[in-house]
């Protein structure tokens, strides 16, 4: 109950909404009220778009996201343990960084076209560096005394790498991870808008161009939850694989 | 009995062959990435016989841990040979465990898991693992805290599970680096009478890393004290003492062994605060 009374702000916000545009201060084509994004958000539902669209999206994004979550991951470990990986890949990763990610967004359509493999492959490289960047630190963080007991005790140099190194790395990599998941949802309808046949992205286009713009804020609305639940059920897997954590 | 075997062995000169730990004439240099080399260690030479308790005294800097670490296999032997058991020190191995002064308990392991973890990693079955993880919980006086997590322990507690988790792949050696620096002085007090408990009861070879000289006068047979940077032996003070006396601390001996290793100390010391501080 306590909890839920947080979300009060918002549910003002959508009163507001509702208000704004029926007493029109503000036009109904720039923002139709909310009661008719609901009911074109169930028409949505009802002829199957929604779904469809959101299930092609919904893979894209998860599919890309596991890549970004596995390779990003090993490689940020690598990184912290052997120093010529380390060498030879940070230089790329400095580069890389701070660029748009968005940018790529021709460039994987030009190599892979405006199917499924495109989003996918845009999203895992996006994603990607935020995860390593976080695997990367924390294994550094890891502490050389935990290793030591780890040797003394019979592990051997392998073994420690999965015993202590990936533990130690686990809680920054659970936050590059979820950095890397907002942003999976920033480049994923980005891409969609640009270059796709399916997808959420493509139906905010495809209904923006079309007019019918109280179906394009439900659209838009729906992504913004599904970002918000993600994010939440994220942190709740977060919390139980770090309970050992003061 | 074996005060006899250890006398024989301080009057053996040369070679010995009872001694189990021999660090011969060994050197360390730290190579920072900015600046010069540091020697840590110079020409350090020990023999230390099977189940003796040695403290290793010095002031910080003086490359004691560095020694440790070097027994302990995890640094290389730079110039030297140190050797336990007749065979030279190759890496880390389970014949020499250690306590460090952090704990270095696994963070994301409950105690159970922690002290289980090297049975595991001797190969130990499941069960036989458990039963034995229980005993050296119990022997620690941990009981009821077995799935309890490190950062849910005070630090007494925590350093009674990494000492559980070190002694129950039985090794032959125990490495301790400051392991009591870290707790408040009545957990201290405390975990020193119950570390000499559990060595009498079982005796192991200890090499114990201290810059108290009370602790080490209070603990070890063999004082070994360290000169301040580069390290070096100083000198090496007989301690045995009748440690199952209660007022052992206030009796005339005590406060004279104190006296005389504290002489020996506090030249060091002030050497390396003028080093450190010029």
């Amino acid at each position: 109950m306590k909890s839920a009374s947080r979300y009060l702000p918002l549910v003002l916000l959508a009163l507001a909404w509702e208000a704004v545009s029926r007493l029109g201060l503000v036009s109904e084509l720039a923002l139709p009220p909310l009661s008719h994004v609901i009911r074109a958000a169930i028409d949505l539902v009802k002829s199957g778009e929604l779904l469809k669209n959101g299930a092609a999206s919904l893979y894209r994004g998860m599919a890309g996201l596991a890549l970004a979550v596995v390779i990003g991951g090993v490689l940020g470990i690598l990184m912290a343990w052997w120093r010529p990986l380390r060498a030879i890949v940070n230089p790329a990763v400095e580069m890389f960084y701070p660029m748009p990610k968005s940018a790529l967004i021709p460039v994987t359509a030009l190599w892979l076209g405006f199917g499924d493999a495109s989003k996918i492959l845009l999203i895992f490289l996006g994603c990607m560096l935020p995860v390593t960047l976080g695997a990367y630190n924390g294994a550094r963080g890891c502490e050389r005394v935990l290793i030591w007991s780890a040797r003394s005790m019979g592990a051997s140099r392998w073994r420690v790498l999965w015993d202590v190194v990936v533990p130690c790395a686990l809680p920054e990599m659970l936050n590059g991870i979820r950095t890397a998941l907002a942003l999976s949802f920033v480049l994923l309808v980005s891409a969609e808008l640009i270059v796709a046949q399916s997808g959420f992205g493509y139906l905010i286009g495809f209904l923006g161009e079309g007019g019918t713009y109280d179906a394009m804020f439900a659209v838009v609305l729906t992504v913004a939850f599904l970002g918000f639940v993600a994010d939440r059920i994220y942190q709740w897997i977060m919390q139980r694989v770090l309970r050992w954590q003061e | 009995m074996r005060a006899a075997v250890k006398l024989s062995l301080l009057c053996v000169t040369g070679e010995s062959v009872i001694a189990q730990i021999v660090i011969d004439r060994v050197s360390h240099h730290y190579r920072p990435r900015h600046g010069r080399d540091v020697l840590a260690l110079d020409q350090v030479s020990l023999d230390i016989a099977e189940r003796e308790f040695i403290a290793l005294l010095g002031p910080s800097g003086c490359g004691k841990s560095t020694l440790l670490y070097l027994l302990g296999g995890f640094l290389p032997t730079q110039s030297g040979n140190i050797s336990v058991d007749s065979k030279p020190v190759k890496g880390p191995g389970p014949d020499r465990g250690i306590v460090f002064q952090h704990f270095a308990l696994f963070p994301w392991k409950t105690v159970r898991q922690n002290v289980a973890y090297g049975l595991e990693k001797q190969g130990m079955p499941k069960d036989e693992r458990d039963r034995r993880a229980k005993e050296y919980i119990a022997l620690v006086g941990l009981q009821g805290f077995e799935d309890s997590y490190p950062s849910q322990l005070s630090g007494g507690m925590k350093q009674r599970a990494a000492i559980a988790r070190t002694l129950a792949i039985d090794p032959s050696i125990l490495l301790m680096d400051e392991p009591f620096g870290a707790l408040d002085a009545q957990t201290r007090s405390l975990m020193q009478s119950e570390l000499l408990a559990l060595w009498r009861r079982s005796p192991k070879t200890v090499l114990f890393v201290t810059h108290d000289v009370q602790e080490a006068v209070y603990l070890a047979e063999r004082v070994v004290v360290m000169s301040a940077r580069p390290g070096r032996v100083k000198a090496i003070v007989d301690t045995r003492l009748d440690h199952t006396d209660p007022a052992l601390f206030k009796s005339r001996v005590f406060i004279d062994k104190v006296d005389e290793i504290w002489n020996l100390v506090r030249d060091e010391a002030l050497k390396a605060q003028t080093e450190t501080s010029g």
